[in-house]
Protein backbone atom coordinates (compact mmCIF):
# COMPACT_ATOMS: atom_id res chain seq x y z
CA UNK A 1 0.00 0.00 0.00
CA UNK A 2 1.56 3.27 -1.16
CA UNK A 3 1.89 6.16 1.27
CA UNK A 4 -0.50 9.07 0.96
CA UNK A 5 1.49 12.34 0.86
CA UNK A 6 -1.45 14.26 2.30
CA UNK A 7 -0.88 12.48 5.61
CA UNK A 8 2.71 13.65 6.01
CA UNK A 9 4.37 16.89 6.93
CA UNK A 10 7.87 17.88 5.77
CA UNK A 11 9.42 21.08 7.07
CA UNK A 12 12.67 22.68 5.95
CA UNK A 13 14.07 24.94 8.67
CA UNK A 14 17.29 25.53 6.67
CA UNK A 15 19.62 26.00 9.64
CA UNK A 16 20.83 23.81 12.48
CA UNK A 17 19.51 25.89 15.39
CA UNK A 18 15.97 25.88 13.97
CA UNK A 19 16.13 22.09 13.49
CA UNK A 20 17.20 21.65 17.12
CA UNK A 21 14.40 23.93 18.35
CA UNK A 22 11.82 21.86 16.51
CA UNK A 23 13.27 18.62 17.91
CA UNK A 24 13.29 20.04 21.42
CA UNK A 25 9.72 21.39 21.20
CA UNK A 26 8.16 18.03 20.32
CA UNK A 27 11.01 15.54 20.70
CA UNK A 28 9.25 12.30 19.84
CA UNK A 29 7.27 13.74 16.91
CA UNK A 30 9.94 14.23 14.33
CA UNK A 31 12.01 12.11 12.00
CA UNK A 32 15.01 13.64 10.28
CA UNK A 33 15.41 13.13 6.54
CA UNK A 34 18.69 13.83 4.72
CA UNK A 35 19.21 12.00 1.39
CA UNK A 36 16.10 9.86 1.90
CA UNK A 37 17.70 6.58 0.78
CA UNK A 38 16.31 4.79 3.84
CA UNK A 39 13.39 7.02 4.87
CA UNK A 40 11.82 7.28 1.40
CA UNK A 41 11.96 3.52 0.88
CA UNK A 42 9.90 2.98 4.03
CA UNK A 43 7.65 5.89 3.13
CA UNK A 44 6.94 4.62 -0.38
CA UNK A 45 6.11 1.19 0.97
CA UNK A 46 3.61 2.76 3.37
CA UNK A 47 5.71 1.57 6.33
CA UNK A 48 6.95 4.87 7.75
CA UNK A 49 5.33 5.32 11.17
CA UNK A 50 6.48 8.94 11.58
CA UNK A 51 4.14 11.52 10.05
CA UNK A 52 6.31 14.59 10.69
CA UNK A 53 9.64 14.98 8.95
CA UNK A 54 12.39 17.58 9.15
CA UNK A 55 14.53 18.15 6.09
CA UNK A 56 18.25 18.29 7.00
CA UNK A 57 19.56 17.87 3.43
CA UNK A 58 19.97 21.65 3.12
CA UNK A 59 21.82 22.35 6.39
CA UNK A 60 25.29 23.60 5.40
CA UNK A 61 26.82 22.91 8.85
CA UNK A 62 26.15 19.20 8.36
CA UNK A 63 27.76 18.98 4.92
CA UNK A 64 31.35 20.01 5.71
CA UNK A 65 34.48 17.92 6.03
CA UNK A 66 37.02 19.70 8.25
CA UNK A 67 40.62 18.52 8.20
CA UNK A 68 42.37 19.33 11.48
CA UNK A 69 45.97 18.47 12.41
CA UNK A 70 45.00 15.52 14.62
CA UNK A 71 41.61 14.49 13.24
CA UNK A 72 39.13 14.80 10.43
CA UNK A 73 35.58 15.86 11.20
CA UNK A 74 32.89 14.71 8.81
CA UNK A 75 29.50 16.45 8.85
CA UNK A 76 26.75 13.88 9.39
CA UNK A 77 24.97 14.77 6.14
CA UNK A 78 28.09 14.26 3.97
CA UNK A 79 27.27 11.85 1.19
CA UNK A 80 29.15 8.71 0.21
CA UNK A 81 30.18 10.52 -2.97
CA UNK A 82 31.66 13.36 -0.89
CA UNK A 83 33.60 10.80 1.18
CA UNK A 84 34.88 8.96 -1.89
CA UNK A 85 35.99 12.17 -3.56
CA UNK A 86 37.73 13.60 -0.47
CA UNK A 87 41.50 13.35 -0.75
CA UNK A 88 42.29 12.85 2.97
CA UNK A 89 39.46 10.34 3.46
CA UNK A 90 40.71 8.30 0.49
CA UNK A 91 44.36 8.46 1.57
CA UNK A 92 44.15 8.05 5.36
CA UNK A 93 40.83 6.25 5.81
CA UNK A 94 40.66 3.88 2.84
CA UNK A 95 38.36 1.46 4.67
CA UNK A 96 35.73 4.20 4.85
CA UNK A 97 36.23 5.33 1.24
CA UNK A 98 35.93 1.72 0.05
CA UNK A 99 32.81 1.10 2.15
CA UNK A 100 31.31 4.28 0.63
CA UNK A 101 31.96 2.85 -2.86
CA UNK A 102 30.06 -0.32 -1.90
CA UNK A 103 26.97 1.44 -0.60
CA UNK A 104 24.33 1.25 -3.34
CA UNK A 105 24.84 2.57 -6.86
CA UNK A 106 26.08 6.05 -7.79
CA UNK A 107 22.61 7.64 -7.45
CA UNK A 108 22.30 6.38 -3.88
CA UNK A 109 25.89 7.39 -3.07
CA UNK A 110 24.98 10.90 -4.25
CA UNK A 111 22.20 11.05 -1.65
CA UNK A 112 22.97 8.57 1.14
CA UNK A 113 24.82 10.08 4.12
CA UNK A 114 27.25 8.76 6.71
CA UNK A 115 25.14 10.15 9.57
CA UNK A 116 22.08 8.48 8.10
CA UNK A 117 23.87 5.16 7.95
CA UNK A 118 24.78 5.52 11.64
CA UNK A 119 21.33 6.66 12.79
CA UNK A 120 19.57 3.99 10.74
CA UNK A 121 21.64 1.54 12.80
CA UNK A 122 21.45 -1.45 10.51
CA UNK A 123 23.94 -4.15 11.56
CA UNK A 124 24.45 -4.77 7.82
CA UNK A 125 25.60 -1.20 7.03
CA UNK A 126 28.93 -1.33 5.20
CA UNK A 127 30.45 1.89 6.54
CA UNK A 128 29.99 1.08 10.23
CA UNK A 129 32.76 -1.55 10.72
CA UNK A 130 35.21 1.02 9.29
CA UNK A 131 34.09 3.59 11.88
CA UNK A 132 34.65 1.04 14.64
CA UNK A 133 38.26 0.26 13.69
CA UNK A 134 39.13 3.94 13.16
CA UNK A 135 37.95 4.81 16.72
CA UNK A 136 35.30 7.24 15.44
CA UNK A 137 33.80 9.71 17.87
CA UNK A 138 30.37 11.29 17.36
CA UNK A 139 29.26 14.80 18.25
CA UNK A 140 25.62 14.67 19.32
CA UNK A 141 23.87 18.00 19.57
CA UNK A 142 20.61 19.33 20.95
CA UNK A 143 19.39 22.64 22.37
CA UNK A 144 20.79 21.34 25.69
CA UNK A 145 24.30 21.39 24.22
CA UNK A 146 26.86 19.13 22.63
CA UNK A 147 28.27 15.84 23.82
CA UNK A 148 30.98 13.60 22.40
CA UNK A 149 30.39 9.89 22.35
CA UNK A 150 32.83 7.21 21.19
CA UNK A 151 31.06 5.54 18.27
CA UNK A 152 31.60 2.09 19.82
CA UNK A 153 29.06 3.07 22.53
CA UNK A 154 26.41 4.31 20.09
CA UNK A 155 24.54 1.11 19.28
CA UNK A 156 22.92 -0.50 22.32
CA UNK A 157 20.99 -3.28 20.56
CA UNK A 158 19.32 -4.12 17.27
CA UNK A 159 18.31 -0.72 15.81
CA UNK A 160 18.72 0.78 19.31
CA UNK A 161 20.98 3.82 19.72
CA UNK A 162 22.23 6.25 22.35
CA UNK A 163 20.62 9.17 20.52
CA UNK A 164 18.12 11.08 22.68
CA UNK A 165 14.81 12.09 21.09
CA UNK A 166 15.85 15.75 20.85
CA UNK A 167 19.38 15.06 19.54
CA UNK A 168 20.94 14.75 16.13
CA UNK A 169 24.34 13.54 14.98
CA UNK A 170 26.33 16.63 14.03
CA UNK A 171 29.62 15.12 12.96
CA UNK A 172 31.81 12.04 12.94
CA UNK A 173 35.38 12.59 13.96
CA UNK A 174 38.25 10.23 13.07
CA UNK A 175 41.73 10.52 14.63
CA UNK A 176 44.48 10.82 12.00
CA UNK A 177 46.74 8.12 13.34
CA UNK A 178 46.07 5.12 11.12
CA UNK A 179 47.86 6.17 7.93
CA UNK A 180 50.75 3.78 8.67
CA UNK A 181 48.51 0.75 9.24
CA UNK A 182 47.95 -2.11 6.84
CA UNK A 183 44.26 -2.04 6.00
CA UNK A 184 41.99 -4.61 4.46
CA UNK A 185 38.26 -4.78 3.88
CA UNK A 186 36.06 -7.35 2.23
CA UNK A 187 32.35 -7.57 1.62
CA UNK A 188 30.67 -10.87 0.88
CA UNK A 189 27.25 -10.49 -0.73
CA UNK A 190 25.13 -12.07 -3.45
CA UNK A 191 26.67 -9.79 -6.08
CA UNK A 192 29.19 -6.94 -6.07
CA UNK A 193 26.87 -4.04 -6.88
CA UNK A 194 23.82 -2.97 -4.90
CA UNK A 195 23.70 -6.07 -2.67
CA UNK A 196 23.41 -5.89 1.11
CA UNK A 197 26.25 -7.76 2.84
CA UNK A 198 26.03 -11.28 4.18
CA UNK A 199 29.25 -10.50 6.07
CA UNK A 200 31.54 -7.48 5.87
CA UNK A 201 34.99 -7.06 7.47
CA UNK A 202 37.04 -3.92 8.11
CA UNK A 203 40.51 -4.52 9.55
CA UNK A 204 43.67 -2.63 10.44
CA UNK A 205 46.97 -4.03 11.60
CA UNK A 206 50.52 -3.06 12.34
CA UNK A 207 53.53 -5.38 12.54
CA UNK A 208 56.66 -4.42 14.48
CA UNK A 209 59.71 -6.67 14.94
CA UNK A 210 57.85 -9.62 13.45
CA UNK A 211 54.90 -9.49 15.85
CA UNK A 212 51.50 -7.81 15.81
CA UNK A 213 51.81 -4.46 17.54
CA UNK A 214 48.17 -3.45 17.06
CA UNK A 215 45.22 -5.07 15.34
CA UNK A 216 41.65 -3.89 14.87
CA UNK A 217 38.86 -6.08 13.52
CA UNK A 218 35.20 -5.23 12.98
CA UNK A 219 32.43 -7.16 11.26
CA UNK A 220 29.01 -6.23 9.89
CA UNK A 221 25.94 -8.49 9.60
CA UNK A 222 27.11 -10.96 12.27
CA UNK A 223 25.40 -9.59 15.41
CA UNK A 224 22.56 -7.21 16.38
CA UNK A 225 25.07 -4.34 16.10
CA UNK A 226 28.24 -3.74 14.04
CA UNK A 227 30.80 -5.66 16.07
CA UNK A 228 34.39 -5.03 17.11
CA UNK A 229 36.19 -8.33 17.86
CA UNK A 230 37.82 -7.25 21.14
CA UNK A 231 38.70 -10.74 22.39
CA UNK A 232 40.25 -11.84 19.12
CA UNK A 233 42.26 -8.62 18.95
CA UNK A 234 43.57 -9.20 22.48
CA UNK A 235 44.75 -12.71 21.79
CA UNK A 236 46.49 -11.61 18.57
CA UNK A 237 48.35 -8.61 20.00
CA UNK A 238 52.07 -9.21 20.52
CA UNK A 239 52.04 -12.54 18.66
CA UNK A 240 53.84 -13.68 15.54
CA UNK A 241 51.45 -14.65 12.76
CA UNK A 242 51.68 -18.34 11.90
CA UNK A 243 49.17 -20.98 10.89
CA UNK A 244 48.32 -21.97 14.44
CA UNK A 245 47.66 -18.34 15.46
CA UNK A 246 45.43 -17.92 12.41
CA UNK A 247 43.41 -21.00 13.40
CA UNK A 248 43.09 -19.70 16.99
CA UNK A 249 41.90 -16.31 15.67
CA UNK A 250 39.40 -17.96 13.34
CA UNK A 251 37.85 -19.91 16.25
CA UNK A 252 37.86 -16.86 18.51
CA UNK A 253 36.12 -14.71 15.89
CA UNK A 254 33.41 -17.34 15.44
CA UNK A 255 32.93 -17.38 19.22
CA UNK A 256 32.55 -13.63 19.44
CA UNK A 257 29.89 -13.18 16.79
CA UNK A 258 26.13 -13.79 17.10
CA UNK A 259 24.98 -14.36 13.52
CA UNK A 260 21.39 -15.19 12.61
CA UNK A 261 19.50 -16.86 9.76
CA UNK A 262 17.67 -14.30 7.61
CA UNK A 263 16.66 -13.66 4.00
CA UNK A 264 20.24 -12.98 2.94
CA UNK A 265 22.12 -15.84 4.56
CA UNK A 266 22.33 -18.37 7.37
CA UNK A 267 24.07 -18.19 10.75
CA UNK A 268 26.23 -21.17 9.81
CA UNK A 269 27.42 -19.64 6.55
CA UNK A 270 28.05 -16.28 8.20
CA UNK A 271 30.15 -17.90 10.94
CA UNK A 272 32.25 -19.79 8.39
CA UNK A 273 32.76 -16.67 6.25
CA UNK A 274 33.56 -14.46 9.26
CA UNK A 275 36.30 -16.89 10.31
CA UNK A 276 37.63 -17.03 6.75
CA UNK A 277 37.71 -13.24 6.43
CA UNK A 278 39.70 -12.89 9.66
CA UNK A 279 42.11 -15.62 8.49
CA UNK A 280 42.49 -13.97 5.07
CA UNK A 281 43.27 -10.63 6.69
CA UNK A 282 45.95 -12.16 8.94
CA UNK A 283 47.62 -13.87 5.97
CA UNK A 284 47.71 -10.55 4.11
CA UNK A 285 48.95 -8.72 7.20
CA UNK A 286 51.76 -11.26 7.63
CA UNK A 287 52.77 -10.83 3.97
CA UNK A 288 52.68 -7.04 4.30
CA UNK A 289 54.75 -7.27 7.51
CA UNK A 290 57.46 -9.26 5.72
CA UNK A 291 57.73 -6.59 3.02
CA UNK A 292 57.97 -3.79 5.57
CA UNK B 1 12.55 29.46 7.77
CA UNK B 2 9.52 28.08 6.02
CA UNK B 3 6.36 28.09 8.10
CA UNK B 4 5.39 24.61 9.25
CA UNK B 5 2.47 23.67 7.08
CA UNK B 6 -0.23 21.61 8.70
CA UNK B 7 -0.55 18.01 7.61
CA UNK B 8 -2.32 17.84 4.30
CA UNK B 9 -1.39 21.32 3.10
CA UNK B 10 -0.12 21.84 -0.42
CA UNK B 11 2.49 24.49 -0.92
CA UNK B 12 4.01 26.14 -3.94
CA UNK B 13 7.22 24.58 -5.12
CA UNK B 14 9.40 26.56 -7.47
CA UNK B 15 12.26 24.80 -9.21
CA UNK B 16 14.01 24.61 -12.54
CA UNK B 17 13.19 21.73 -14.83
CA UNK B 18 15.20 21.30 -18.02
CA UNK B 19 16.24 24.94 -17.87
CA UNK B 20 12.76 26.39 -17.31
CA UNK B 21 11.42 27.71 -14.02
CA UNK B 22 8.38 25.72 -12.96
CA UNK B 23 5.92 26.37 -10.15
CA UNK B 24 3.67 23.59 -8.96
CA UNK B 25 1.33 23.16 -6.02
CA UNK B 26 2.31 19.97 -4.25
CA UNK B 27 2.38 18.19 -0.92
CA UNK B 28 6.01 18.35 0.28
CA UNK B 29 6.28 14.56 0.62
CA UNK B 30 5.12 13.92 -2.95
CA UNK B 31 7.89 12.19 -4.80
CA UNK B 32 9.82 14.18 -7.39
CA UNK B 33 9.09 11.27 -9.76
CA UNK B 34 5.32 11.76 -9.43
CA UNK B 35 5.50 15.54 -9.81
CA UNK B 36 7.57 15.19 -12.98
CA UNK B 37 5.26 12.60 -14.50
CA UNK B 38 1.83 13.73 -13.32
CA UNK B 39 2.09 17.50 -12.90
CA UNK B 40 4.65 18.32 -15.59
CA UNK B 41 3.80 15.41 -17.91
CA UNK B 42 7.46 14.51 -18.33
CA UNK B 43 6.79 10.81 -18.70
CA UNK B 44 10.24 9.93 -20.01
CA UNK B 45 11.22 9.36 -16.37
CA UNK B 46 10.00 5.84 -15.58
CA UNK B 47 8.99 4.19 -12.35
CA UNK B 48 10.48 0.73 -11.87
CA UNK B 49 10.89 -0.52 -8.32
CA UNK B 50 9.98 2.64 -6.40
CA UNK B 51 12.64 1.90 -3.80
CA UNK B 52 15.91 3.15 -5.23
CA UNK B 53 17.18 -0.18 -6.50
CA UNK B 54 16.59 -0.06 -10.27
CA UNK B 55 17.53 3.44 -11.48
CA UNK B 56 14.74 3.76 -14.07
CA UNK B 57 13.59 7.01 -12.42
CA UNK B 58 17.09 8.57 -12.57
CA UNK B 59 17.30 12.33 -13.08
CA UNK B 60 20.03 14.89 -12.49
CA UNK B 61 19.41 17.09 -9.43
CA UNK B 62 21.84 20.03 -9.35
CA UNK B 63 24.07 17.97 -11.63
CA UNK B 64 24.00 14.85 -9.44
CA UNK B 65 22.46 11.58 -10.56
CA UNK B 66 19.62 10.68 -8.16
CA UNK B 67 16.65 8.33 -8.02
CA UNK B 68 13.64 10.63 -8.25
CA UNK B 69 11.46 8.08 -6.42
CA UNK B 70 13.54 8.79 -3.26
CA UNK B 71 13.38 12.60 -3.42
CA UNK B 72 10.43 14.32 -1.74
CA UNK B 73 9.51 17.40 -3.76
CA UNK B 74 9.98 19.47 -0.59
CA UNK B 75 13.72 18.83 -0.97
CA UNK B 76 13.76 19.99 -4.60
CA UNK B 77 12.69 23.58 -3.91
CA UNK B 78 15.04 25.86 -5.84
CA UNK B 79 16.89 22.91 -7.37
CA UNK B 80 17.72 22.42 -11.02
CA UNK B 81 16.42 19.14 -12.43
CA UNK B 82 17.36 17.60 -15.76
CA UNK B 83 15.26 14.73 -17.08
CA UNK B 84 15.70 12.57 -20.17
CA UNK B 85 13.63 15.15 -22.10
CA UNK B 86 16.05 17.91 -21.10
CA UNK B 87 19.30 16.01 -21.61
CA UNK B 88 18.63 15.73 -25.36
CA UNK B 89 20.40 19.04 -25.98
CA UNK B 90 23.45 18.10 -23.84
CA UNK B 91 26.76 18.15 -25.72
CA UNK B 92 27.35 14.49 -24.85
CA UNK B 93 24.02 13.34 -26.20
CA UNK B 94 24.96 12.98 -29.85
CA UNK B 95 27.70 10.42 -29.23
CA UNK B 96 25.65 8.68 -26.51
CA UNK B 97 22.53 8.45 -28.70
CA UNK B 98 24.43 7.18 -31.73
CA UNK B 99 26.34 4.64 -29.66
CA UNK B 100 23.20 3.26 -27.96
CA UNK B 101 21.53 2.87 -31.37
CA UNK B 102 24.51 1.21 -33.03
CA UNK B 103 25.37 -1.13 -30.15
CA UNK B 104 21.80 -2.22 -29.41
CA UNK B 105 21.92 -0.56 -26.00
CA UNK B 106 18.16 0.02 -25.92
CA UNK B 107 15.49 -2.66 -26.23
CA UNK B 108 12.17 -2.34 -24.39
CA UNK B 109 13.09 1.19 -23.30
CA UNK B 110 12.07 1.21 -19.65
CA UNK B 111 15.62 1.41 -18.31
CA UNK B 112 16.90 3.52 -21.21
CA UNK B 113 16.22 7.05 -19.86
CA UNK B 114 17.96 6.15 -16.60
CA UNK B 115 20.83 4.42 -18.42
CA UNK B 116 21.36 7.50 -20.61
CA UNK B 117 21.38 9.85 -17.63
CA UNK B 118 23.75 7.59 -15.70
CA UNK B 119 25.99 7.35 -18.78
CA UNK B 120 26.09 11.14 -19.25
CA UNK B 121 26.77 11.63 -15.51
CA UNK B 122 29.65 9.13 -15.73
CA UNK B 123 31.15 10.67 -18.89
CA UNK B 124 30.99 14.14 -17.35
CA UNK B 125 33.06 12.92 -14.38
CA UNK B 126 35.26 10.47 -16.30
CA UNK B 127 35.59 11.30 -20.01
CA UNK B 128 37.62 8.14 -20.69
CA UNK B 129 36.14 5.44 -18.45
CA UNK B 130 37.46 1.88 -18.45
CA UNK B 131 35.09 -1.09 -18.25
CA UNK B 132 35.24 -1.14 -14.42
CA UNK B 133 34.27 2.56 -14.33
CA UNK B 134 31.37 1.90 -16.73
CA UNK B 135 30.15 -1.08 -14.73
CA UNK B 136 30.31 0.94 -11.53
CA UNK B 137 28.71 4.03 -13.07
CA UNK B 138 25.73 1.99 -14.28
CA UNK B 139 25.54 -0.45 -11.34
CA UNK B 140 22.44 1.27 -9.97
CA UNK B 141 20.53 0.86 -13.25
CA UNK B 142 18.93 -2.48 -13.91
CA UNK B 143 18.09 -3.80 -17.39
CA UNK B 144 16.08 -6.98 -17.96
CA UNK B 145 16.51 -7.11 -21.78
CA UNK B 146 20.04 -6.58 -22.94
CA UNK B 147 22.19 -8.49 -20.48
CA UNK B 148 24.16 -5.21 -20.12
CA UNK B 149 27.00 -5.98 -22.54
CA UNK B 150 25.52 -3.87 -25.35
CA UNK B 151 24.97 -1.02 -22.91
CA UNK B 152 28.55 -1.15 -21.57
CA UNK B 153 29.82 -1.23 -25.16
CA UNK B 154 27.59 1.73 -26.04
CA UNK B 155 29.05 3.84 -23.22
CA UNK B 156 32.62 2.86 -24.16
CA UNK B 157 31.86 3.67 -27.79
CA UNK B 158 30.32 7.05 -26.86
CA UNK B 159 33.49 7.92 -24.94
CA UNK B 160 35.69 6.94 -27.93
CA UNK B 161 33.56 8.97 -30.35
CA UNK B 162 33.83 11.99 -28.13
CA UNK B 163 37.59 11.68 -27.69
CA UNK B 164 38.01 11.19 -31.46
CA UNK B 165 36.33 14.54 -32.13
Amino acid sequence: MRADPTEYRLVSPGNLQAVLSLLSGEPAQWLLIAGGTDVMVLYSAGKLPNRNLINIWNIPELRQIDVLPDRISIGAACTYTALREHEIVSREFPLLATAASWTGGIANQNRGTLGGNIANASPAADSLPALLVYDAELTLISVRGERRLPYRHFHSGYKQTALAADELIQDISLPRRFAGYFSHTRKVGARNAQAISKVCLAALGQIANGTIRDVRLALGSVAPVPLRLNETERLLTGKKIDSSLIETARKSAVNEIRPIDDIRSTARYRAAVAGNLVAEFLEKLAAAGMDA
Amino acid sequence: MNPSPATGAKSEVSFIVNGHTKKVLAYPMERLLDVLRNELELTGTKEGCGEGECGSCSVLLDGMLVNSCLVPIGQAIGASIVTIEGISTHALMNPVREAFLECGGAQCGICTPGMILAAVHLLEKKPEPDLADIREGLAGNLCRCTGYMQIFEAVASAARRRVAK
